[in-house]
């Protein structure tokens, strides 16, 4: 299996800045604006975003967390058992404007996953989707609002976001599928 | 973290891994309970059908909600209103039932065994919810899951078992489970009620309550079972609550913080004292919350598990 770096820590941190300033930007005025993030690469995500905002002088970010395991539709074709990680949201969404985050955008079916559990929730006044990797290959009609990087790939390559907190360091590889 | 297996029959069979996946999986659960919408669309399409051939109210209503908070269509099906009354065996009964295309039975039967056995002549899958006086593998996950809460750990508790030993088959998968994961059981109750060989089970048998509470940091009080066996084995329930129910005094001899835990339903007055079951240290409603989680566990565990195998995981 060859793996190829297609971002390092450097890139990733720089990146990660300007998304934080495009949201910024686009909710600027708008109330009760809070961060989700998806388990488990967009939870990491969505938690330095928020530390980035604070530096900003942001006050008060709310930040969640969703696991979407149970609201999959390929689930009893996965291999193996998936371990369910918790959903952290100790907030009512019902009225806020949530950017959700991901880190890889793929097929979209994790993001129509995570829109249906959202709104078992609550109901917010808006959803907006920040993805770090958009790698293409969409089969269902959703598109991030906020992209990291577009990363043309083939079907038979993964992209491995690795993240400090899980995998301890920062860096984006593709590898070809065994 | 895996659980392979067709059917959820007991504990005994389990390896420790398969438990405690079992476990963190229910306490996730735990979690969409207590949201203002209760539910998720995971088994959205399955069919789950509830095959009581003895009474139940706390465990049946548990596991069909459960059902319904994972989506699925729970459908229930007590013996004393169907053809088994008019001849049927009970291979015929399931085969019938799986004949409709449904996926997960949850049987409870008064035979030992009898669920091992429709497990064993069908396709779908089969949750015991309790057979004879063999196993009741939901009740003991949902003790350990409360326990776990409740001390935050398992290994190296101390936990008393009191009551009729024999004829319980909570006690039976208490013990199965509770010992693999290393948790220091004691048992104690009427020497009619306690099993011959009881040796097998690893486990300290009391000679006296005191000795049986004596530093417990949980103490699960069996019902006595009035309308079976518990008229035979005992000469009275006021000497049973004389001599194996729990009252404060008895309590205090616990570890102060000391959980009580009781499968129900309580005989108030009887295995229970009222000011004991309704104080701070009774675990007992909790438990009735965490059976909904551990059965949403095991229905999602059982239901999901087609094992097709093949495909990446990396559909974001």
């Amino acid at each position: 299996m060859s793996a190829k770096e297609i971002m390092n820590k450097e890139e990733m941190a720089r990146t990660l800045n300007r998304m934080v300033f495009q949201i910024l930007e686009a909710i600027r005025s708008e109330d009760g604006f809070c961060l989700i993030g998806i388990r488990r690469g967009g939870a990491v995500l969505a938690k330095r975003m928020a530390d980035i905002l604070t530096k900003e002088g942001k006050k008060d970010i709310k930040i969640g967390y969703l696991d979407i395991t149970l609201y999959r539709d390929d689930l009893s074709s996965i291999h193996d058992y998936p371990v369910l990680q918790s959903t952290e949201i100790d907030f009512d969404i019902t009225g806020k404007n949530i950017v959700l985050v991901d880190d890889v955008i793929y097929t979209g079916r994790t993001t129509r996953a995570a829109l249906d559990a959202l709104i078992d929730y609550g109901r917010p006044k808006k959803i907006l989707l920040a993805a770090f990797i958009d790698r293409g290959h969409r089969e269902l009609p959703i598109q991030p609002d906020f992209t990291g990087k577009t990363v043309p790939t083939s079907r038979s390559e993964i992209v491995d976001v690795q993240l400090e907190e899980q995998a301890g360091c920062d860096c984006i590889l593709i590898n070809k599928k065994a | 973290m895996a659980y392979k297996r067709k059917d959820l029959l007991g504990m005994k069979d389990l390896t420790k891994e398969e438990i405690l996946y079992l476990l963190e999986t229910a306490q996730k659960f735990t979690e969409i309970n207590e949201r203002d919408v209760k539910k998720v669309p995971t088994l959205k399409g399955k069919t789950v059908i509830n095959l009581f051939f003895e009474p139940s109210t706390r465990t049946r209503t548990s596991f069909e909600i459960a059902g319904k908070r994972l989506s699925a269509d729970t459908i229930n099906f007590t013996a004393s209103a169907s053809s088994t009354t008019k001849g049927e065996t009970l291979i015929d009964t399931v085969k019938n039932m799986e004949a409709m295309k449904s996926d997960i039975f949850v049987v409870r039967h008064s035979y030992s065994g009898a669920v091992k056995y429709i497990a064993e002549h069908t396709d779908a899958k089969v949750v015991n919810a309790g057979d004879g006086l063999n196993e009741h593998p939901t009740q003991a996950l949902l003790d350990m899951l409360t326990i776990r809460q409740s001390k935050g750990r398992l290994e190296g508790l101390e936990v008393a078992i009191i009551g009729d030993i024999t004829h319980s088959r909570v006690a039976r998968s208490d013990v199965w489970a509770m010992t693999k994961l290393g948790v220091n059981v004691r048992l104690f109750g009427p020497t009619t009620m306690i099993p011959k060989h009881s040796e097998v089970f690893g486990c300290r048998v009391c000679k006296s309550m005191n000795e049986a509470v004596d530093g417990a940091d949980v103490i699960i009080m069996l019902r006595i079972q009035r309308e079976r066996q518990g008229k035979l084995l005992i000469p009275s329930t006021k000497e049973y609550a004389k001599y194996f129910g729990l009252t404060k005094d008895k309590l205090a001899l616990a570890k102060p913080d000391a959980l009580v835990m009781h499968p129900g339903p309580i005989n108030r007055g009887v295995e229970l004292m009222s000011n004991v079951a309704d104080s701070d240290n009774s675990g007992v409603l909790k438990q009735v919350t965490n059976g909904v989680a551990v059965r949403m566990a095991a229905l999602y565990i059982l239901g999901i598990g087609n094992n097709k195998g093949g495909i990446d995981e990396n559909a974001s």
